[in-house]
């Protein structure tokens, strides 16, 4: 057999045919480069020619607005990303345990499965903004002992909109979980506990983990309305900035400093979505 | 070789998004009009029939909402009372407007001050006048001297403090855009940075609720919060002004707006015959003794 392979020799046809597929890449990716090309120079002339040019250059991308309130907003930034840390975990497992508490079967958890249900309908239902007035306003004029600070209050504000949001992206992965996985470990002899911790939960999350890290972005860019009872975000920075100098480049300069924040989350989530498509459909096939 | 269906679809479609921003261009700025020197219009122009308003023979007045005593009374702008209603019903008098032809429109505090098209012919909103602003907007001679001032609560960490370096260490607040934020930053310079607000409301709440300690504002609203807003409120003291130029309140035009010269015309006429200074001490009386803060 070995031997046989040696001496193969592809045929005319087979020849031609990878000469003909070569030409088809090349031609492709010529094709693409040109496109490209072509649409970037009218991207370009379009908008540096357009006769509005200057005057968004410097209401919009002035590098000296740019520079100065680069400072403020990036300390902004960090109070946005030290929030997005602990409301991202503490909305993950709120909504974690939630959904656990909203697919509980039995009659006896019927009291248990409605109020999560509840909570899931007024939470989301609420506008952030008001929930964050409510708590951040309100709870503190209640005059408690043990009034906790504007950004702790904010944040279990954020964790409430957004726990609910994915108790419900959970639920949807708890249910999508074919019953007949639950039926064969319940049949293998685990608990109902052991049945969600290995057999459930662990399919469920890889289905909504792209959905989950949506969620994640979308938190990344809310937690900035803290803003409204006090503390300076980066838009808040950029909003004093602009409010002194009639400038919007520090909003732009806001903006992609969000993006740059935003574009890690967003590779991972790709990079997971792609993966459990290799993993669940096609994998081995090609 | 004609091109392909295709490619000539990219093309049109290139074109297409050509001429749609040369379609949006922003229009020439209508030139500059200097109030100053020889060129200005004369009293007798300044008539509703010849001024260039919103609505012709109508004047659009601006404010925000709700606005707040002393500046208003009621939130009712109409109405003519508390010092700004008052002063912006003698400006339309003096420019020749009845009652019947002013009308007031509500522009958020922030908003207004916007650079773009207005919605008002003038707005009144204890604007001060600030050079940044007037990149962004015309303003009128000025109607009112102001100061900022720090209040707080009774027996708050920073009551009865009479320096500058007593507050130091304070937590403050301040409404965004302001001059009263610019006070805080610039002025007081505390070591704790402050908590800024979308309106007054929200920074009042704040207080009430001791998340903050003190609160910057211009000191007749000073007043107003301290004696009609919290139990127990208490002003601190005036916190000198940002500049060496007093600070003064202006009402705001658009930019190289038509109308400038007729209203400082008026505002300057109205302080001339006394009218400013009766309606300061008709509506504003209490605001000469507070302590300034040095």
């Amino acid at each position: 057999m070995g031997t046989a392979l040696e001496t193969y020799r592809p045929s005319d046809i087979q020849l031609g045919r990878v000469a003909y597929r070569r030409r088809q890449t090349v031609r492709s990716i010529a094709i693409a480069a040109g496109s490209t090309v072509v649409l970037g120079v009218v991207l370009v002339v379009a908008v540096t020619g357009a006769p509005g040019w200057d005057l968004v250059r410097q209401d919009f991308l002035d590098p000296t607005e740019a520079r100065e309130s680069f400072v403020p907003i990036l300390e902004g930034l960090w109070l946005n990303i030290q929030l997005l840390f602990f409301c991202a975990i503490a909305s993950l497992l709120l909504g974690l345990l939630i959904a656990v508490l909203r697919t509980l079967r039995g009659p006896v958890f019927f009291p248990v499965r409605a109020l999560a249900t509840a909570y899931t309908y007024v939470f989301r239902g609420t506008p952030l903004l008001i929930v964050l007035y409510v708590l951040a306003f309100g709870m503190p004029g209640l005059r408690l002992t043990f009034t906790p600070s504007v950004l702790v209050l904010g944040g279990i504000g954020l964790t409430l909109t957004y726990g609910g949001y994915i108790a419900e992206v959970f639920r949807a992965g708890i249910e999508s979980v074919h019953p007949s996985q639950r039926a064969a470990a319940r049949s293998l002899g685990l608990t109902y506990r052991q049945t969600m911790r290995h057999v459930v939960l662990p399919q469920a999350v890889r289905r909504v983990a792209p959905a989950l890290l949506n969620d994640l972005v979308a938190l990344q860019k809310d937690v900035g309305l803290i803003s409204v009872a006090g503390p300076i975000d980066a838009i808040r920075a950029a909003q004093i900035a602009q409010q002194h100098n009639f400038n919007y480049t520090p909003y732009i300069v806001a903006g992609a400093l969000f993006v740059l924040l935003a574009i890690p989350t967003i590779l991972v989530t790709d990079y997971v979505t792609l993966r459990a498509a290799r993993r669940q459909s096609a994998e081995g096939t090609t | 070789m004609p091109p392909a269906p295709r490619t000539r679809g990219v093309l049109v479609a290139a074109f297409a998004t050509l001429a749609a921003l040369a379609a949006c261009a922003p229009q020439k700025p209508t030139p500059a009009i200097t109030p100053t020197g020889s060129g200005s219009p004369s009293a007798a122009a300044c008539t509703p029939a010849t001024m260039q308003t919103l609505t012709a023979g109508k004047l659009t007045i601006g404010t925000d909402n709700p606005v707040y005593e002393p500046w208003f009374t009621d939130n009712k702008p109409e109405n003519g009372q508390g010092f700004e209603g008052a002063v912006a019903a003698a400006v339309a008098t003096k420019l020749g407007y009845a009652n019947s032809d002013v009308v007031w429109t509500r522009v958020t505090f922030n908003n207004a001050i916007q650079p773009g098209p207005k919605k008002y012919d003038f707005d009144i909103n204890e604007f001060s006048i600030t050079d940044e602003r007037k990149k962004a907007v015309d303003f009128s001679s000025p109607y009112y001297d102001v100061t900022q001032a720090v209040i707080t609560t009774k027996g708050s960490k920073i009551d009865g403090v009479t320096t500058l370096a007593g507050l130091a260490k304070a937590k403050l607040g301040a409404q965004v855009g302001t001059t009263s934020y610019d006070a805080i930053t610039q002025v007081i310079e505390p070591t704790t940075k402050p908590s800024v607000y979308n309106n007054n409301d929200d920074a009042v709440t704040a207080l009430k609720n001791g998340q903050i300690d003190g609160l910057v504002l211009d000191l007749p609203t000073a007043f107003f919060v301290t004696s009609a807003e919290l139990d127990n409120g208490v002003i601190v003291g005036q916190v000198p002004a940002v500049t060496a130029q007093p600070e003064q309140f202006g009402l705001v035009l658009d930019l190289h707006s038509p109308l400038t010269t007729c209203v400082s015309q008026a505002v300057d006429a109205l302080r001339a015959d006394g009218t400013l200074g009766n309606l300061t001490s008709k509506w504003l009386t209490q605001v000469a003794n507070a302590p300034v803060l040095n």
